[in-house]
């Protein structure tokens, strides 16, 4: 914290005028469509100050609070993700001659350079588990162009809704790597911490004051008291050995009485990295599109091989989403592919709580006559 | 370097393999080299309708000439099935990784496989008889459902009167006529003569066979680490993107498709991975 300034908060603007200069296209949150979304904004006057939101499973309402604070909200339904990894993108397309000939080219990748202000720890965390899939093994050259270009401003959380469990999984409420420049916001002001070369590039060109330790103090305490706030949490088993013994629990097809398998959580999800590959044909027949679209594991054709389905029940689905993203990613990523946002217990439309279903899984003794 | 585009190949040849399994022979018209390991797959592209992975029939691209063996079942392959010598297609790979022809040197092969399993595992063949010094006996066990379903009758005769070499048959349900086996194909391993500590065996097929074959294997003292096998997923990027081909922590795609069986053993033919 040796380099935490303080931005009064009428001098916020200057940021987003900063990055401006620099080339970046700012997004931020805005509230629409009853949801906070991050979208292109110019003016800090589009921040959604004084707005806070209620989560629970299966709702979601913004109400407003007497405040001047701009993130005193938690989650919106879409952080990052699909800002980087588009939900339908163009991959290549083909032209056809008369002859019958086919030419391949490729789409270029978006190389804009793009800033985000206001990203919170649990999709910063997330952000590096889609950076490891997009880029360790085989780069993919449309995620990568736009992750090059981005540009992070990250806020701690001084806020968890019921939905929250980032300090169960080790993901926040403190942003603590990843970003360029890191927010506490307090109601006269920011506190600022740069965390990169271009980060501090861009505070040099902002009037950052110094800040007292008294201001340093109540932003870590807030921090301290978001997590406090947060009561949900998965179980502290090593969930990838406990839920792979666990495949036949009677909780699966329970679940899945209630699951309508809809994708809902997939498609909030900021780590979920299935997509579904198509072509899209004109109609004149000489050209057609390679696209890419978000897929889901809870979809009918997720699993489709040669005229059958590998996972024709919900609770196959069900099951296969949750020992993914608890338990085989640690195969494949070194780590959870939960980062506790909470966003599929909110979006689900009946109420589907994570954390309460691994838990009913993992933590409980499997029922008598039940062999594992 | 986008690994997601597809190179154009023209069909130089095609062959009725049954009444809905067909081989297509392609040339990839760009002549930049192409080069792949036996148990490999490529993307096959069906322009305006998408792409399909498809394995590798043929021993080597020596000769620019690529064969890919195709059942007709779904939207793009029965597209794939109406086309005709000089049509194009699109294509892109090698993708995956294949069987471990180099760490089967100097052993003893038993390849079973079933129904069109036989696909993916005939490079195998194709490359132990072109570097025939390097191996030591080569079984071939194929079982089918029906013996109608039999492909390459032809050539598993032609394998079976070469040196070293073991051909076992079995169908489900036979034709008059039928000179193998009727019943699994795991029921033909009472006729190997199995030198355990020199044999590696390779596996593709149903998984349901394949699992009962390597228990099988295993058990007449097979170490798991000797037996291979080929795996089958929905694979729409074949790079571990797209997810579809996941079975537990695996990209099927990427780290496979073939395995160690002790690598995929705790999915095998579990049913819903």
């Amino acid at each position: 914290m040796d380099d935490t300034r303080f931005l009064p908060r009428q001098a916020l603007q200057t940021l987003l005028d900063a990055l401006h200069r620099q080339g970046y296209r700012t997004l931020g949150p805005v509230v629409q469509d009853a949801v906070v979304q991050y979208l292109d904004i110019d003016s800090i006057d589009r921040l959604p100050s004084g707005w806070t939101d209620d989560q629970a499973p299966g709702r979601y309402r913004l109400s407003r609070v007497d405040s001047p604070r701009c993130f005193a909200w938690a989650t919106g339904a879409q952080a990052l993700k699909p800002h980087l990894f588009h939900a339908r993108e163009v991959l290549w397309n083909t032209r056809r001659d008369d002859a019958g000939k086919l030419v391949f080219g490729e789409q270029e990748p978006d190389v804009r350079r793009l800033a985000v202000i206001g990203v919170r720890a649990c999709d910063l965390a997330a952000l590096e588990l889609q950076d490891r899939h997009f880029l360790h093994a085989i780069k993919d050259p449309y995620y990568g162009a736009k992750r090059q270009g981005l540009f992070v401003v990250a806020v701690h959380c001084a806020y968890s809704a019921d939905t929250c469990f980032c300090a169960s999984t080790g993901d926040g409420p403190r942003a603590t790597h990843g970003f360029d420049l890191a927010l506490s916001e307090l109601d006269d002001g920011y506190l600022v911490e740069t965390g990169s070369d271009r980060g501090r590039a861009i505070a040099t060109q902002l009037p950052l004051q110094s800040a007292t330790s008294t201001q340093v103090h109540e932003a870590a305490a807030a921090i301290t008291e978001a997590a406090n706030r947060q009561f949900r949490q998965l179980p502290s088993t090593h969930l990838r050995d406990v839920l792979f013994d666990r495949l036949q629990h009677p909780r699966w097809e329970e679940v899945a009485a209630r699951c309508l398998a809809c994708g809902n959580c997939t498609s909030v999800c900021p780590t979920c990295f299935c997509h579904a590959e198509h072509d899209d044909a004109a109609l004149g027949g000489s050209t057609s599109q390679h696209l890419r679209e978000w897929d889901s594991c809870f979809s009918e054709g997720h699993a489709y091989l040669h005229g059958f389905n590998v996972r024709p029940d919900t609770h196959q689905r069900y099951r296969q989403w949750m020992t993914h993203k608890l338990g085989s990613w640690h195969d494949q990523y070194g780590r959870s592919g939960c980062v506790g946002c909470g966003r599929c217990i909110t979006w689900c439309p009946v109420g589907i709580d994570i954390t309460e279903e691994a838990n009913a899984i993992c933590t409980a003794d499997v029922p008598q006559g039940e062999s594992p | 370097m986008n690994p997601y585009l597809p190179r154009e190949a023209e069909i130089v040849a095609r062959t009725e393999e049954s009444p809905n399994t067909f081989s297509l022979h392609l040339h990839l018209t760009d002549g930049a080299p192409y080069s792949f390991a036996p148990g490999q797959f490529n993307m096959l592209y069906l322009y305006g309708s998408g792409e399909v992975p498809i394995s590798i029939v043929s021993g080597s691209a020596e000769d620019g000439v690529l064969v890919h063996t195709i059942r007709a079942l779904g939207r793009i392959t029965n597209g794939l099935a109406k086309l005709q010598v000089g049509d194009r297609i699109g294509l892109r790979g090698p993708y995956g990784r294949g069987w471990p022809m180099r760490a089967a040197e100097d052993h003893d092969l038993i390849v079973v496989t079933g129904g069109l399993g036989c696909a993916p595992a005939v490079s195998i063949i194709h490359h132990v008889l072109t570097h025939r010094e390097r191996y030591g006996n080569l079984s071939i066990l194929q079982g089918v459902k029906h013996t109608d379903d039999l492909i390459w009758r032809e050539q598993y005769d032609t394998w079976a009167s070469l040196p070293g070499v073991q051909v076992l048959l079995a169908a489900d349900v036979a034709a008059p006529g039928w000179p193998g086996h009727v019943g699994l194909v795991t029921a033909l391993f009472d006729q190997l003569s199995l030198r355990t500590d020199r044999t590696i065996a390779m596996l593709c097929g149903p998984e349901m066979m394949m699992r009962a074959a390597a228990h099988d294997l295993h058990e007449r003292g097979l170490a798991a680490d000797a037996i291979h096998l080929s795996m089958e997923r929905n694979m729409q990027c074949a790079v571990g993107h797209c997810g579809h081909c996941q079975m537990g922590g695996h990209f099927v795609c990427r780290d496979g498709p073939v395995f160690a069986w002790p690598q995929v053993r705790e999915l095998l033919g579990v049913r819903g991975f």
